[in-house]
């Protein structure tokens, strides 16, 4: 399970591309393209291979402004789910 | 329906594969290509490959996938991905592996390429080099492949599946794991062109489909978070058909050496369609206007079981070559799918070409790919 000191990094290969000819951005990735809606975006862009997990959420609760608790659970399941499918890298300090 | 009406509707393509040429070192038998190989004379120049990738990009491709033949054959295989990424496109390299490994992939990497596909025939030198053709090219792409994962890129371990390696998914998945890969292709042979030549020798016994869609099972159970598999399925023991290229026209196209640009790969088996060429058309009017592009879009070329299937937008009907190749009708449905008046003959098909032949892979002659 991913710990508050979890430092995500995408990996090589995988990236955030402005889609201009459908709006919206997307995470390229080998033979896939997921499209993002703006939550997950928000999340992705703070992924910078430096931030931690709880440096992401404390971010995310106070620029929308919202309940830290269910940030914290939705930006970690979120994580979780692309590290399972190679598309995210989980580093523990 | 009216063109403009019918415009409205057609969705940007997502990826575009680039066969940059069909020269290749190996002569795998079940090559994807078509059986009239395009020469080296007549592949597109450097200029109109860098309009193309431009135009794809523009008309909203988001991947691009350079292959062949081997597409690294070509002297300007590093222009041409720099290129791409300039484009804005994730540049993915699909490669046999051979002659790569070294200053090209360290230049190719420089150049900002995304992801490598590997073609292994096997998990053992022996057997793989066999069906390659090419004595010592299994050993070439493990040099590769280690190269590839060292310069922290993602690598795909392609494997095509046929009579001779079925029994061993379980082993090229763990192949695949040890070699550092983050996704392995499990793809059963697809039987056209040459292929198709050499079905006797390459189609698995029931058993031989079962057991390997079980090991796959298994697989993605036991090595879950190290390794994506995505499975392509043998279709002539399916049920229902592949949703093929994922509808005609509907989110990819090809291009081949010589500039023309298909649905498919194996479009041009489809003796009444004519394709047109980068060289004279823009790849936004061939996407939009063109009528082959516009023959098998949607549903409404469809016929009976088709027509009124609840399925038609899942699998919009299966493969279009195949159900030409098997039933005289393009527009036919795919006798993949049991719903097909022609779906027993298709067992059958198969069921005798596994009769004919013992299971003996290294025995197995086959007829390799090569310039006719």
């Amino acid at each position: 399970m991913i710990a508050d000191a979890t430092i995500p990094a995408l990996p090589r290969g995988i990236r955030l591309h402005e889609d201009k000819a459908r709006g919206g951005f997307t995470l390229m990735a080998p033979e896939r393209i997921l499209k993002l809606d703006q939550i997950a975006h928000e999340v992705l862009k703070r992924v910078d291979g430096t931030a931690s997990v709880a440096t992401i959420v404390d971010d995310l609760a106070h620029t929308f402004a919202a309940d830290r608790t269910q940030i914290d659970s939705d930006v970690k399941a979120m994580l979780q789910g692309l590290a399972d499918k190679r598309l995210l890298d989980l580093t523990d300090e | 329906m009216s063109d403009a009406a019918a415009q409205s509707l057609i969705e940007p393509p997502l990826g575009l594969l680039a066969e940059l040429t069909h020269r290749c070192p190996l002569a795998c038998p079940y090559c994807s290509n078509p059986e009239n190989l395009d020469r080296r004379s007549t592949e597109l120049d450097t200029a109109t490959w860098k309009r193309v990738f431009s135009e794809a990009a523009e008309l909203g491709v988001m991947q691009v996938h350079l292959s062949g033949g081997e597409p690294t054959a070509r002297p300007d295989i590093i222009d041409i991905t720099a290129h791409c990424r300039d484009a804005g496109l994730y540049t993915n390299l699909i490669t046999s592996g051979i002659n790569v490994a070294g200053q090209k992939l360290d230049a190719l990497a420089a150049a900002g390429l995304d992801h490598v596909q590997i073609s292994f025939q096997g998990d053992a030198a022996g057997p793989a080099d066999h069906v390659s053709g090419r004595q010592g090219s299994h050993a070439r792409k493990l040099e590769l492949a280690a190269q590839v994962t060292g310069l922290g890129l993602p690598l795909t371990v392609n494997a095509v599946i046929h009579r001779g390696n079925a029994d061993r998914v379980t082993e090229m998945v763990r192949f695949a794991v040890d070699l550092g890969a983050r996704r392995i292709e499990i793809a059963h042979v697809q039987y056209y062109g040459w292929a198709l030549r050499n079905r006797d020798a390459l189609m698995p016994t029931p058993d031989q489909v079962r057991s390997s869609t079980e090991a796959v099972e298994r697989a993605r159970a036991d090595f879950a978070g190290r390794i994506v598999i995505d499975a392509v399925v043998p279709d002539y023991y399916a049920r229902r058909p592949k949703p093929c290229v994922g509808g005609w026209g509907k989110r990819s196209l090809n291009v081949s050496p010589a500039g023309k640009v298909l649905p498919c790969h194996a479009a041009e088996t489809i003796p009444h369609l004519t394709f047109p060429n980068v060289r004279e058309t823009s790849l936004h009017e061939i996407w939009h206007h063109s009528a082959a592009f516009n023959a098998y879009r949607g549903t409404d070329w469809m016929a009976e079981p088709c027509r009124s299937c609840d399925r038609r937008e899942i699998d919009f009907g299966g493969c279009r070559c195949q159900a030409l190749a098997m039933t005289g009708d393009a527009a036919a449905t795919d006798p993949a799918c049991e719903l097909s008046p022609f779906h027993a003959r298709m067992i059958a098909m198969a069921e005798t070409a596994v009769a004919e032949v013992e299971a003996s892979p290294l025995d197995t002659e086959y007829d390799y790919r090569r310039f006719l």
